[in-house]
């Protein structure tokens, strides 16, 4: 059986920037697949992509990008607005700007479900009260009848959520959907996803910097850098083995409870993300690596670790 | 909602109140007004019996209330020059103004919307460039000009007639002269619009439910874009219902704009404080309908 969503060699460049260079993953049916990887590595735009919601001047190519087996890349704007908001859904990181301040609540949630099924409109009133109430929000009746300008950030975002599954799609995207919330609402706002992707059976490919936020709730996790995935492997194989020198790096930024002694300093990932222009060759983390030599400037193998656990650099352990 | 509405209201009636007043010390200003109604052979003897008549000989403070105090009761005064009530005068005049600056902002909103929607979406292509081109052109013509190209290209063919109030068809030139001050600065304040809110993340929300171009357009962006337009036709309508002064001479349509022409020069100043009050009120009361029509478009400015 082939994934829910399939990206193969995915490039996005914007002008003289390449800013995806040669993405692959896989998201499978009902597993939560999270994205990581630092500021400007192509996390979101990789999201956007795959929607086809680049903004203007997003140049898109890929081997091969396929939802549910069936071929999305050739789809034009029109086949691909068939499957937005409905069996594909995407929630963003802004939760205080993504929702139309002219229109209720109410109004934003039913009209996309009123979009792509044939439902009377109080039946999608009915839907949209459900769905409030299933993302913790209290008398939906009310908030439905609300401006967004009424609601905090944290209820903007479960609106957003609620409004995503609106049409019960199979693939929720959310492109760091916690990062511009408390963290308390952060942690209130996981649990949620998480809760809502069990019971619902969904895919979702969840983009985060954040690696306690992946060893709570992903599956399977990739590891972008410079426009590529680096690492990609199950959860407890990437935490326990992680191969490529990046994932090291950032692994040994965060403290892990029980893994990382008390006393001992963090550590960090000297340098930043480069720039990458076309035609560029090899590794894009050979600048800040401590293992780079010169065969990182060319073509850079890619090595399997088992059946679910592959990297992209030359060193083999 | 209520105390937005009321505290408009407060600011509407403030403003109206300081351009009587305007209104009022600026007619004084142009001179003694007793010689110029007297006329140029009047003897001393003349002019003080019309200072008299007239009652400018009273303190200038006793004139002011006393004529704030009749436009409250609806009474403006008697036109020197009509032998005439002025509020009969407007009366008569206004609808033709009114007509001419309804019809100017249809006409203007009819051309400026479409363009500068279709220009936000071809936003830098050959098409926007030249919708901007065309909007410069626009701002730089005279109004004047226009009206007697149009007379000569349209009227003299016999498709439109070129003076008097006759008939609907009498409106079609003037307002399209009069639409052309407004449809610059329109269509440049709906494509602005349009592409702020065309990059906003509440669009790329609306493109991720999957919906309808027209729908994204028209329903999500053009909501948003529209607030600026709104009160700025609003302002270009009171702009074309006291600037009209042009227009209708050009075709001899006697409206308040003329009204006002002939009047300032007969120095007729019953008649000119009168139309520069009732347009100022009217000036004020489409501002204020702007800042509520903006409380419906954007549920935001209710609380404010």
């Amino acid at each position: 059986m082939t994934a829910l969503l399939e990206i193969e060699q995915l490039e996005v460049g914007f002008g003289a920037t390449a800013a995806v260079r040669g993405a692959s993953l896989a998201v499978e049916r009902g597993e939560t697949h999270c994205l990581v990887g630092e500021s400007g590595c192509g996390k979101s735009v990789t999201a956007l992509a795959v929607m086809n919601l680049l903004a203007r001047g997003g140049r898109r190519q890929a081997k091969r990008l396929a939802f549910e087996g069936e071929d999305i890349a050739g789809l034009d704007d029109h086949g691909m607005a068939r499957l937005r908001g409905n069996r594909m859904a995407m929630i963003f990181q802004e939760p205080m700007t993504s929702l139309n301040p002219a229109y209720t609540v109410g109004s934003q949630m039913t009209e996309v479900l009123r979009r792509h099924r044939k439902v009377p409109q109080s039946q999608a009133v009915d839907r949209a009260a459900d769905l409030l109430a299933r993302v913790g929000i209290t008398a939906p009746g009310l908030r439905l009848g609300q401006f967004p300008h009424q609601l905090s950030g944290g209820l903007r975002q479960r609106v957003m959520i609620a409004m995503a599954l609106m049409c019960e799609p199979q693939l929720l995207i959310a492109d760091e959907p916690t990062t511009a919330l408390d963290v308390t609402v952060q942690a209130q706002i996981l649990r949620l996803l998480a809760q809502l992707q069990r019971d619902l059976g969904l895919g979702m490919l969840l983009i985060t910097h954040d690696l306690g936020i992946v060893a709570r709730v992903a599956h399977r996790v990739s590891v972008m850098y410079a426009g590529e995935v680096v690492e990609s492997a199950s959860t407890a194989e990437l935490f326990a083995d992680p191969r490529h020198p990046y994932t090291q790096g950032l692994l040994r930024c965060v403290p892990i409870p029980g893994k990382v002694a008390r006393d001992s300093p963090l550590g960090s990932i000297p340098g930043t993300v480069p720039r990458i222009g076309p035609g560029f060759e090899g590794c894009g983390f050979r600048d800040r690596c401590d293992f780079a030599d010169a065969s990182c400037a060319v073509a850079v193998p890619r090595r399997q670790v088992g059946a679910t656990h592959e990297y992209l650099c030359r060193l083999t352990a | 909602m209520l105390r937005f509405f009321v505290r408009r209201l407060i600011v509407a009636l403030l403003v109206t109140a300081t351009v009587m007043t305007l209104a009022f010390v600026l007619t004084r200003l142009s001179g003694d007004l007793a010689i110029s109604i007297a006329g140029p052979n009047a003897t001393q003897a003349d002019v003080d019996a019309v200072r008299k008549a007239y009652g400018l000989d009273r303190p200038v403070i006793r004139q002011y209330f006393d004529w704030v105090g009749r436009a409250l009761t609806g009474d403006l005064g008697d036109s020197y020059f009509f032998k005439t009530r002025v509020a009969n005068l407007l009366a008569e005049r206004m609808p033709v103004t009114l007509t001419l600056g309804i019809v100017g902002l249809l006409i203007a909103l009819a051309v400026s919307l479409p363009l500068g929607i279709l220009a936000a979406v071809r936003e830098n292509t050959v098409l926007d460039r030249l919708v901007q081109m065309v909007a410069v052109i626009g701002q730089a013509m005279p109004s004047f000009w226009l009206g007697l190209i149009l007379m000569i290209t349209l009227g003299l063919r016999g498709w439109l007639p070129i003076s008097g109030t006759g008939s609907w068809q009498h409106y079609v030139m003037p307002g399209i002269v009069l639409a052309f001050s407004a449809i610059p600065a329109l269509t440049r304040l709906t494509r602005a619009g349009m592409i702020q809110a065309m990059s906003s993340d509440y669009i790329r929300t609306a493109r991720a439910k999957g919906l309808s171009r027209a729908s994204i357009l028209l329903k999500h962006a053009l909501r948003n874009a529209a607030i600026p337009v709104v009160a700025i036709a609003a302002v270009a309508l009171g702009f074309m219902l006291g600037g009209s002064i042009v227009i209708e001479q050009v075709f001899a349509l006697h409206g308040v704009g003329f009204l006002a022409w002939e009047s300032i020069g007969k120095n007729d100043f019953p008649v000119v404080q009168a139309v520069v009050m009732v347009l100022a009120v009217i000036y004020v009361a489409l501002t204020t309908i702007a800042d509520l029509l903006n409380a419906v478009l954007d549920p935001r400015l209710r609380s404010a």
